[in-house]
């Protein structure tokens, strides 16, 4: 006891840190079956199924089959290098979200620890910017390090195109900060409270919808998403920088990036879209029960399902899961647990809105051609932005000149 | 916070400063002898932090800053005549470049 | 000993050997990782200095963008591993020890320099001096005309990476 009450700050850390790496990899585990699904149901297929009921325990049967798999390391390959890409991409990915708030501050617990953000630095934007900035390395040292040709030049076309778009996807957050007057995420979403005419929320996407547009774009192009996929494209490249890599680095590579993509995610939601804050007023006081409503909603349809259509085993899985959502949405509903979910409901509810939107473009659009990949970026993404950016500082300047 | 004291930082900038010129020295790929330069920039650095926090003054900081964007500036153009070097002699070993006209 | 100062030390250790590895590596690749080690090393001890804002942008701009530059460079060239001559002899049982003993005598003198009790012991510092509010002020203020140079300085560097490494038509 003694030693907590001497590091606060040390024991929160750990606690938070081990609780979250455990959410995250979950989440991780679990987007991989949503945008199965999802891709599925795109292209009227069913997407994973017979694993457990609707294939919910296909993360669990990937993961083992990725860790009893032979783990094959080619002879040519830079030993110390090849083994440290992998470790390098996903450690980044995870720090990044370390940054992240997924509700209020004023909720604390040991010590006026704040329970729902790792680290809230006074410049938390400018280290995440600098996390992320380095993620590029976990790509292309994978791809040099291969000593092959087509990991090479996955790793070539990665680095050129992470350098190009991150200087738009800078630029266009740029906006948001001059409007929130900080580069704290709990102030820039506090500045976001609010309504115009009662019922519009004061989110940064409505005055910022240009820097938004150009953020969401430089972001899928930030993690190698299609249709800016280059790296990996393997139409073309077979299967670009992880060619050669197996078993349990390949599943690394992967976590990395759907890590980068929630973490993009987030930060798309924390910057225009208001990040824990409800859309909703705060008088409308019913909306306390909406995460505990929510879930109990999604455990009666799981009933349902469980009744109608499941049989045998997966009449079982069916069960436990809807007995968990009842029971958690009982408990959300419980006025003491009530306004501490508030938050986490409301953000993680946006990342899901973000994370299907980029599953969707997935399903949807083509690859971009390299060099289309470098003219957009550099000939209209970034000019979009610094005009935006320009825009925006005129406003205030001139605001500021009127008003004084 | 910091209990570190400062001459601590003062020597650390110094052996880094030091090792850097080794590597400037001892090195023969244009590149990494390029990458010396920016080691020994980074102990400057490190230097101009350690004084600004001495003197609680934010010169040496925004000297930093400074410093910071000239070597963005410098490696953007260094690492492009490092290309058209190995272009026109297709070697990067720094011995190689030892006429001034191509 | 409490927590700065093991993290100084862990930082230093790492810083150093990072460097060395810089020398010793015969690989491009290496020699370019090394580096990144000693810049992230020297960006926690800016946050222990307390200097948060040019941490971050030490890590951004350094390890993000620089050394990304130098290691896309390396791999477009193909960097093949350096080739070691042998030392003159005069080189090797003169100058090495004497660059040694020069390297230790500046951190002899930097070690016990003027810089007064007070700094040196590191006491008598105001914790959070060092505020990116402060440093805003005084870039904005102060040194105004420069920060503006530097942008003429990055658009005239980025015209002249173009043209020279544009191939030839």
């Amino acid at each position: 006891m003694e030693f907590i009450s001497q590091h606060p700050v040390l024991v929160a850390s750990v606690i938070k840190i081990a609780v979250l790496l455990f959410i995250v990899m979950t989440a991780l585990a679990y987007l991989t079956w949503f945008e199965r699904k999802v891709v599925a149901h795109i292209q009227s297929r069913w997407g994973p199924y017979y694993v457990g009921a609707h294939g919910l325990l296909q993360p669990l049967a990937d993961g083992l089959k990725f860790l009893f798999k032979e783990d094959v390391t080619p002879p040519t390959s830079d030993r110390l290098v090849y083994v440290l890409a992998p470790f390098l991409a996903l450690a980044l990915a995870l720090t990044a979200i370390a940054f992240i708030p997924f509700g209020p501050p004023d909720k604390t617990f040991i010590y006026g620890q704040k329970i729902f953000v790792v680290s809230d630095s006074n410049i938390g934007l400018l280290f995440l910017f600098a996390i992320t900035s380095m993620g590029v390395y976990g790509v292309a040292l994978a791809g040099w390090s291969s000593n092959s040709k087509y990991p090479l030049l996955g790793g070539l076309r990665s680095s050129a195109q992470m350098i190009s778009y991150e200087v738009s996807l800078t630029l266009s957050v740029v906006g948001v900060l001059l409007i929130a007057g900080s580069l704290q995420f709990n102030q820039i979403i506090e500045n976001q409270g609010g309504h115009w005419w009662h019922f519009l929320p004061e989110w940064n996407v409505f005055p910022q919808i240009v820097g938004f547009l150009c953020y969401l774009t430089a972001a899928i192009a930030e993690t190698n998403r299609v249709p800016f996929d280059l790296p990996e494209a393997e139409t073309e490249l077979v299967a670009g920088f992880h060619t050669e890599y197996s078993s349990f680095k390949f599943a690394m590579f992967f976590m990395a990036e759907y890590a980068n993509m929630v973490t993009v995610s987030c930060l798309a939601t924390i910057l225009f879209f208001g990040g824990w804050l409800s859309p909703f007023p705060d008088s409308w006081h019913w909306q306390l029960y909406l995460p505990g409503a929510g879930l109990m909603a999604v455990g009666i349809y799981c009933a349902y399902d469980t009744i109608t259509r499941m049989r045998g085993i997966a009449r079982l899985q069916l069960t436990v899961v809807t007995l968990l959502s009842l029971v958690i949405g009982a408990l959300c509903l419980l006025p003491a647990v009530a306004p501490y979910v508030q938050g986490p409901f409301w953000f993680t509810a946006k990342v899901l809105v973000f994370l299907f939107f980029y599953v969707w473009v997935r399903g949807t659009l083509p690859r971009f051609r390299y060099d289309q990949l470098m003219s957009f970026g550099w000939k209209l993404l970034l000019p979009v932005s610094l005009a935006n950016l320009v825009g925006t500082a005129l406003w205030y300047a001139v605001g500021w000149m009127r008003h004084g | 916070m910091s209990v570190v004291p400062i001459s601590y930082y003062l020597v650390l900038s110094a052996v880094l400063f030091g090792l850097g010129v080794v590597a400037f020295v001892f090195k023969r790929n244009v590149i990494t002898i390029f990458m010396s330069i920016e080691l020994m920039l980074n102990a400057i650095n490190l230097a101009f932090i350690a004084f600004a926090r001495a003197h609680n003054q934010m010169d040496g900081l925004v000297f930093v800053f400074f410093v910071i964007v000239v070597a963005a500036a410098e490696a953007a153009v260094g690492l492009a005549i490092v290309i058209m070097l190995a272009r026109h002699r297709q070697s990067l070993s720094a011995e190689r470049i030892n006429s001034l006209k191509f | 000993m409490n927590l700065p100062f093991i993290l100084f030390f862990i930082c230093a250790l790492l810083a150093v050997l990072g460097a060395v590895l810089l020398i010793i590596a015969r690989e491009p690749i290496h020699a370019a990782l090394s580096l990144i080690l000693v810049m992230i090393a020297l960006a926690v001890l800016y946050l222990l200095l307390g200097a948060e804002f040019i941490a971050a942008v030490q890590i951004l701009v350094y390890a993000g963008a620089i050394m990304v530059l130098f290691v896309t460079v390396i791999m477009v060239l193909n960097a093949e591993a350096e080739e070691r001559t042998d030392f003159s002899k005069i080189a090797k049982w003169v100058g090495l020890p004497l660059g040694f003993v020069l390297l230790f005598a500046i951190a002899h003198w930097l070690y016990r320099a003027h810089v007064g009790p007070v700094v040196a012991s590191g006491a008598g510092i105001p914790a959070h001096a060092l505020s990116t509010w402060d440093l805003s002020t005084e870039l904005f203020r102060h040194y105004l005309f420069p920060f503006e140079a530097t942008s003429f300085l990055i658009l005239i560097a980025v015209l002249g990476a173009m043209i020279l490494a544009r191939r030839d038509e």
